[in-house]
């Protein structure tokens, strides 16, 4: 593990290929006939020692091999998981077990036994994208400093050996006239490159910022990466549904109780093709029956003021209201309401006449609040209504009993007693929609229908995502690195002037054509001849020997 | 040399940091599932809600005392099916300390009248109009119950109808 002395007297660290200073060849470089211009030739940090475990562990993610591994792997299991559909996309109805081998057959067995189901939180898929940050900043981490370093630390003036082994290269003999190497840096200088200088010898470069374009990318990733790891933090992201009747004031919830929302109607509009402003969409409207014009739910948004345990009475703040219509949601303190979905015309009362069934007399009415009945109705004198039994959501159980299947009134159903002045002990009827009963004998009362009143219900998503602003944040320095690696490149020349000749040598990190053209450019109307592309020469030297053999 | 160790000791950081972030990642995503609802350990949020007979209840009050919290509904047979073993392991365990909390969710007055008639439940029931401390407890099937010890923490929680046996187990857990 020693350093590397150099015979210009600048000492390298273990792994050097190129001396920082002078850019003499060092070790089995020298064999090359062009030198590997990575990093500079400088030691990758990893490389120097494999001593303690630690190291090892960072030599493991240091490598690119090991990265674009990683990548791959990723790459492969992400695309698996767009197989089939994921668990939170099957019906919701559905047993995922069953559901999978139902659909899919075996392979859908296979798929649903070896959890790709839910593939993107499973944890092997966890550590591959985490495994996949970690290479990535560990291997910026071993490139960035010492490349950063080189460069900052590079000679002006470079080895006789360096110069030739870079791939532009040429040699103007000087013979007994001199050449002023003014021109040639007014030249560079009118192309933007940084002229250095140091005993007549010449370093010229340009845009060197655009080396740091992959790391700058890296920085982007890892923030992004980040972000999305930040989701699963509580409190950073919110996902729910709230679904508000007309007239129903509920909690938000995710917000703790700190919000209320109010629904104060919710309005459904459709093209009409009866209307001449919607004429244009008839043809739609033919094919796909309706089309809905507006979603809108008209809220009111209350604040909580101070605090208040859950269950108690809270002191409320309107806050503001507000028209949410697909995508118009309402905002408010990071939180966002948006228009998902909504019920139209659920019942909410239901009116009954109560009447002689033979002479059709009248005694009075009673309104149902579907959601909130009372246990008896007084009608006119000497008569009134117990309600027994009521079943929102009415079926036959499967002994045959009725039962409700939820609180929602979608199929009400009831069992009265009418209580009259001729039968005081009361008449038993059951009621629902379209059928009566009179399950305990033949009655001379019943409860006639008299209509209906509905309201719509609305359902809103809540989200809040803190995250997003990191996920952007990460995007745009993603885009900013890749801008400044690709837009740009890093293009360095060296003149050496020595004693019966001017050797000249260039670099590029990308596009070579360019540099080519930039030498082209500062030479001309000079003595210097133009310096050969010497990876181009031993191509068209080897095609020439396939050619002619 | 020194730089050596140097150099060592930011490596052990740097991978010590992204280890951390990693096993972070992993231990926040199977948490996820479990943060919907209520974590087992974590203290019981408070509440207060009226019962049918006008009292009010206030869950910070019952500390010192085994808080058996059930959230049911009428229209849920399961809730339905395990009343009756409820209410009779509650005369068993009252004066023993355990307080039993029937939290309605939401329905009428009138449905969870009739339903305590049809049962004769003596433990105090309540109706959670505003749904707000179904959030708190981010209940999401029915039914569920929430063992809370003397010191005011869940102990446990458990989704689905229960057997006289499995109350009175439950009630012995959280006995003061």
């Amino acid at each position: 593990m020693k350093e590397v002395k150099c015979d210009c007297g600048h000492i390298n660290p273990f792994g050097t290929k190129i001396c920082g200073k002078c850019g003499m060849v060092l070790g089995s470089e020298k064999e090359n006939k062009l030198i590997d211009m990575r990093y500079e030739g400088s030691a990758r940090r990893s490389q120097t020692y494999k001593k303690t475990i630690v190291d090892k562990i960072w030599n493991f993610f240091s490598s690119v091999k090991v990265g674009v591994t990683l990548i791959v792997i990723a790459l492969i299991a992400s695309a698996v998981g767009t197989i089939l559909p994921q668990e939170m996309y099957i019906p919701s109805t559905a047993t995922p077990a069953e559901h999978y081998e139902l659909e899919y057959g075996w392979f859908g067995k296979v798929y649903y036994e070896l959890g790709f189901h839910n593939l993107y939180s499973s944890w092997w898929y966890l550590i591959i994208i985490g495994m996949l940050g970690i290479s990535l900043l560990i291997a910026s981490i071993d490139r960035f400093f010492p490349l950063y370093r080189s460069l900052k630390k590079q000679g002006i003036t470079r080895h006789d050996g360096f110069m030739k082994r870079q791939r532009i290269y040429g040699v103007t003999k000087l013979d007994d006239h001199d050449i002023n190497l003014d021109k040639v840096k007014a030249g560079l200088k009118r192309q933007r490159y940084h002229i250095r200088e140091e005993n007549g010898h010449i370093l010229a470069e340009k845009n060197r910022f655009s080396r740091w374009g992959p790391y700058v990318n890296h920085i982007g990733l890892i923030i992004f990466l980040i972000g999305a790891l930040l989701r699963s933090v509580p409190g950073m992201y919110i996902d729910k549904v709230v679904w508000l009747r007309e007239g129903e004031r509920k909690e938000i919830p995710g917000t703790n109780g700190e919000y209320y929302l109010k629904n104060n109607e919710f309005t459904l509009e459709v093209y009409d093709k009866g209307n001449k402003e919607d004429e244009q969409y008839s043809a739609a409207i033919d094919k796909t029956g309706t089309i809905a014009k507006t979603y809108q739910s008209d809220v009111t948004l209350y604040e909580r003021k101070g605090d208040a345990l859950p269950g108690e009475k809270v002191d409320l703040e309107e806050v503001k209201d507000y028209k949410i219509k697909v995508n118009e949601p309402l905002k408010h303190d990071h939180y966002s309401l948006y228009q998902v979905d909504y019920k139209l015309d659920e019942l909410s009362t239901m009116a009954f006449n109560l009447i002689n069934k033979k002479t059709e007399e009248k005694f009075g009415g009673v309104k149902i609040d579907l959601n909130n009945p009372q246990k008896r109705y007084e009608l006119n004198k000497g008569y009134s209504v117990d309600l027994i039994s009521y079943f929102p959501d009415f079926e036959f159980d499967d002994k045959g009993e009725p039962r409700t299947i939820s609180k929602i009134p979608n199929n009400p159903a009831f069992i009265f007693k009418m209580h009259t002045p001729d039968k005081p002990e009361g008449e038993v009827s059951f009621v629902a929609i379209k059928e009566t009963a009179e399950p305990l004998g033949e009655n001379t009362y019943k409860m006639a229908f008299n209509g209906v009143e509905t309201q719509d219900v609305t359902a809103l998503t809540v989200r809040k995502d803190l995250t997003l602003w990191i996920l952007f944040t990460g995007g745009i320095i993603f885009m900013v690195g890749v801008v400044q690696g690709s837009y740009w490149n890093h293009r360095r020349i060296w003149i050496k002037r020595k004693q019966d000749e001017i050797v000249m040598a260039g670099h590029t990190n990308k596009n070579w054509h360019g540099i080519k053209r930039d030498i082209k450019k500062a030479i001309e109307s000079t003595s210097l001849s133009e310096p050969t592309d010497q990876l181009e020469e031993e191509k068209s030297s080897t095609k020439g020997e396939v050619l002619n053999g | 040399m020194e730089k050596r160790k140097r150099r060592l000791i930011s490596r052990t950081i740097i991978l010590l940091l992204l280890g951390a972030a990693l096993v972070f990642a992993l231990y926040t995503n199977f948490t996820k599932d479990k943060n919907e609802s209520l974590r087992k350990g974590s203290v019981a949020p408070n509440f207060v809600l009226t019962d049918m007979e006008g009292k009010e209840h206030k869950l910070s009050d019952y500390k010192g005392k085994g808080v058996f919290l059930n959230f049911w509904g009428t229209y849920c047979k399961p809730c339905e099916y395990e009343m009756p073993y409820m209410e009779h392991q509650y005369q068993n365990y009252k004066d023993q300390g355990v307080e039993v909390l029937a939290v309605n969710v939401g329905e009428s007055d009138y449905a969870v009248n009739n339903f305590i008639t049809k049962h004769d439940l003596t433990f105090p029931v309540m109706i959670d109009q505003g749904r707000e401390v179904e959030n708190a407890y981010r209940v999401d099937i029915l039914p569920v119950t929430f063992l809370i010890d003397k010191e005011g923490q869940v102990i446990d929680i458990i989704t689905g109808a229960l057997t006289e046996k499995s109350i009175q187990k439950h009630m012995e857990r959280i006995k003061p």
